[in-house]
């Protein structure tokens, strides 16, 4: 820890600002020196295939976890000394639902709120109820309660003592598009607001609504910044086919050189690749007057997978 | 950790928690009023540590009114009951192995001419030993009428046959329980034992629950203490603990007519003292075990030195060293003689003080452990 008080200066422009950051379980490196940058107000999408380290990095920011290596400050405190600190200014909402289902939502927020020792507790309860249309049922009990209403439980829970920086994780995964994008437009709101949001999904359409991405695999960062940034980060070249047999034809492709993904949608085949000229060369061999080509632009689907490969290659 | 110091409104929170999930758990709370009324059931009513009417096999070849006597005079002692008659020697043997009699009283044939004669007949009575406990009183009732029996039948100049009086004039004073009454032992011990056992389960699974349903993490995340987590969970069980309490000093007065000589309300204050040591060990567990089914375990394994080590279910002064050392560090032992003290001999504070020590010496202890052990973060 070279600059532990100056670090924690509330004034700064991050919200998240650590180098460095290591787990290991056992001899497992889950999170392996990750260096990460939050703007303070600013929604940052923290995405990666599953057991890439998301929660464990998460769980290192708010003082759950105790890194092996590294050091940083989340809020203006330090992440391994101040974890105190830390607890009463961040949300954090877990992967798993992790409310009481034997209590009523109206008791699970009481109970947190009294956690936190909130000035006028009974407003607040009532008031996070309101705001994420909880009121008429929040006599029910938590454990009775569908998917988006845990979900919507459990991010008024984690907002009810008005923290400074929300950690999401996976909050949207099993819940339906509407109460999805609702959820968003809340977020957005929140951040609008000046709170910093560390949100990890599976989903890219929620990528595109961060402000800022980063991409984790194998408990490395391979890439972030702005949604452009990472899909320049990835030189990938991606073609659409449309017209008949597209399955015999992406039997055909599949493994020519330059060809590194072909996935079906329906009725278009995407064909991507990252050295396009082995690509263009690989197509002109099975061009087919039958199928309509078009150059498109790489998805965030195509540039993550292809990270992902990449990464593979250099790890495993 | 400068920013937060134990506080009571977060401890608070944690109690008043822990009273709605128990009102919502009715199964639970049913049973921690069940298993008093169960164990009082099976404790009070079934443990009888001077069994009588024991089935008693008579294989008599002398029928006259010496024999008689004695045979009346055993029947009366409410030891034995005769069940039996053995012809032969085979007969009789063949009834001790069956476990049909537990003895058989042997009247020679010539046992009243012998008697008259002044030659000491022998009277043999044959016992099935394997369980000590069952014929060890019987036995020595037997000792006690063989002695004096016949004094009435022996008049004029038989007289002389009566046996004489000793050496010493024994005088035996059984002081608290003179009737030697099972259940005035037992149903104050079971007050430990019931809360020994109800208390430190519950508890064990108090924090294995939290972090066996993910809301551990949660709870994590929040800046709560662990000695507020704690001492939170101990709290709203202390209450149930004195429920079973009353419960057991009300069926004591009420069922088994235990007598109550000492304080009520001293029994009472010093209870909590016992209480909080077993929730503390339960806990501890709790922070020990990796899952529900381990803190269950734990608590069994605890359990049973209590139970068997402490003094009530055999005499404490009757058990190695090794074990009276073991004994004497578990609260169950001194809470024990605490109940007993209060309630039988009448004891009071200054009595009962040596006891205090250890319970509060093993409290401080468990709840240290405890706090150490539970983990504030995931790692
Ligand atoms: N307490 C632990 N002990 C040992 N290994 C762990 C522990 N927690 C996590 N891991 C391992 O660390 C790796 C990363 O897990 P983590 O939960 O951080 O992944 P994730 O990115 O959140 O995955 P997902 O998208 O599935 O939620 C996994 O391989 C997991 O098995
Ligand atoms: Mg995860």
């Amino acid at each position: 820890m070279s600059d532990p008080p100056a670090a924690a200066s509330p004034g700064s422009d991050f919200a998240i600002d650590v180098t460095g950051v290591t787990k290991r379980f056992g001899s497992k490196t889950v999170v392996n020196a990750i260096d990460l940058r939050v703007r303070r107000g600013e929604i940052y999408g923290f995405l990666g295939p599953n057991g890439s380290g998301k929660t464990t990095f998460i769980r290192m920011l708010c003082g759950l976890l105790t890194p092996d290596a590294g050091t940083g400050t989340c809020l203006g405190y330090d992440v391994r000394a101040q974890q105190s600190d830390i607890k009463r200014h961040v949300g954090y909402m877990t992967q798993k639902f992790s409310y009481y289902e034997d209590l009523s939502i109206r008791e699970n927020l009481d109970f947190i709120a009294r956690l936190y020792n909130l000035p006028d507790r009974r407003s607040a309860v009532q008031c996070s109820l309101e705001r994420l249309g909880l009121a008429n049922r929040s006599h029910q009990l938590a454990g009775q309660l569908s998917g988006g209403w845990k979900q919507r439980l459990s991010l008024a829970a984690c907002l009810i003592h008005s923290p400074q920086l929300l950690l999401l994780d996976e909050p949207t995964a099993g819940v339906d598009p509407k109460a999805r994008r609702e959820f968003w437009d809340e977020i957005h709101r929140l951040a609008a607001e000046g709170l910093t949001v560390l949100i990890t999904t599976h989903y890219m359409d929620e990528a595109e609504r961060c402000h800022r991405l980063a991409y984790l695999a194998y408990g490395k960062l391979l890439t972030h910044g702005t949604l452009d940034d990472v899909l320049a980060s990835v030189r990938l070249t991606t073609w659409s086919v449309t017209g008949p047999d597209l399955l015999e034809l992406a039997k055909k492709i599949r493994g020519l050189p330059g060809i590194e993904q072909v996935v079906a949608f329906g009725t278009t085949l995407h064909v991507s690749g990252r050295d396009a000229a082995a690509l263009e060369a690989s197509l002109t061999c099975v061009r087919d007057p039958r199928h309509e080509w078009k150059k498109i632009r790489s998805g965030l689907e195509d540039v993550f997978i292809s990270l992902m490969d990449s990464a593979k290659d250099n790890f495993a | 950790m400068s920013a937060s110091r134990f506080t009571l409104h977060r401890l608070w929170a944690i109690v008043l928690k822990e009273f709605i999930q128990m009102k919502r758990d009715r199964v639970t709370f049913g049973m921690m009023v069940g298993i008093p009324l169960m164990q009082l059931m099976l404790f009070g009513f079934a443990i009888n540590s001077d069994p009588k009417h024991l089935p008693t096999a008579l294989r008599a070849a002398d029928q006259g009114p010496f024999a008689r006597t004695l045979v009346a005079a055993l029947s009366t002692s409410g030891y034995f009951t005769l069940t039996h008659e053995a012809a032969t020697e085979a007969e009789a043997h063949r009834l001790l192995q069956l476990g049909e009699v537990q003895f058989v009283i042997n009247i020679p044939e010539d046992f009243s001419r012998r008697l008259l004669r002044g030659e000491r007949p022998s009277l043999l009575i044959e016992a099935d030993a394997t369980d000590p406990s069952a014929t060890g009183p019987a036995l020595n009732a037997v000792r006690a009428i063989a002695d004096h029996v016949l004094d009435r039948d022996l008049t004029g100049p038989l007289a002389r046959l009566r046996a004489k009086a000793g050496p010493i004039d024994l005088q035996l004073h059984a002081h608290y329980n003179p009737e030697n009454i099972t259940q005035y032992n037992v149903v104050p011990g079971l007050m430990g034992v019931v809360l020994t056992m109800t208390m430190v389960i519950i508890t064990a699974l108090a924090i294995t629950r939290e972090r066996e349903r993910g809301t551990m993490e949660n709870l994590l995340s929040t800046p709560v203490r662990p000695f507020e987590v704690m001492l939170g969970k101990i709290l709203p069980y202390i209450v149930v603990g004195y429920i079973q309490v009353t419960l057991i000093l009300v069926a004591a007065h009420f069922v088994f007519h235990v007598p109550m000589i000492g304080s009520l309300l001293l029994l009472y204050a010093v209870s909590l003292l016992f209480i909080a040591a077993n929730l503390a060990m339960g806990i501890t567990f709790s922070t020990l075990a990796k899952n529900q089914l381990q803190a269950v375990q734990m608590a069994f394994f605890f359990f049973l030195p209590s139970i068997l080590l402490s003094g009530f279910m055999f005499p404490f002064r009757g058990m190695p060293e090794w074990a009276q050392w073991v004994g004497s560090i578990l609260p169950n032992t001194h809470y024990l003689r605490i109940v007993r003290g209060i309630l039988l001999k009448g004891n009071g504070l200054t009595e009962i003080a040596p006891h205090l020590w250890p319970l509060l010496a093993f409290l401080v202890v468990a709840m240290a452990i405890g706090v150490k052990r539970y983990r504030q973060t995931l790692d």
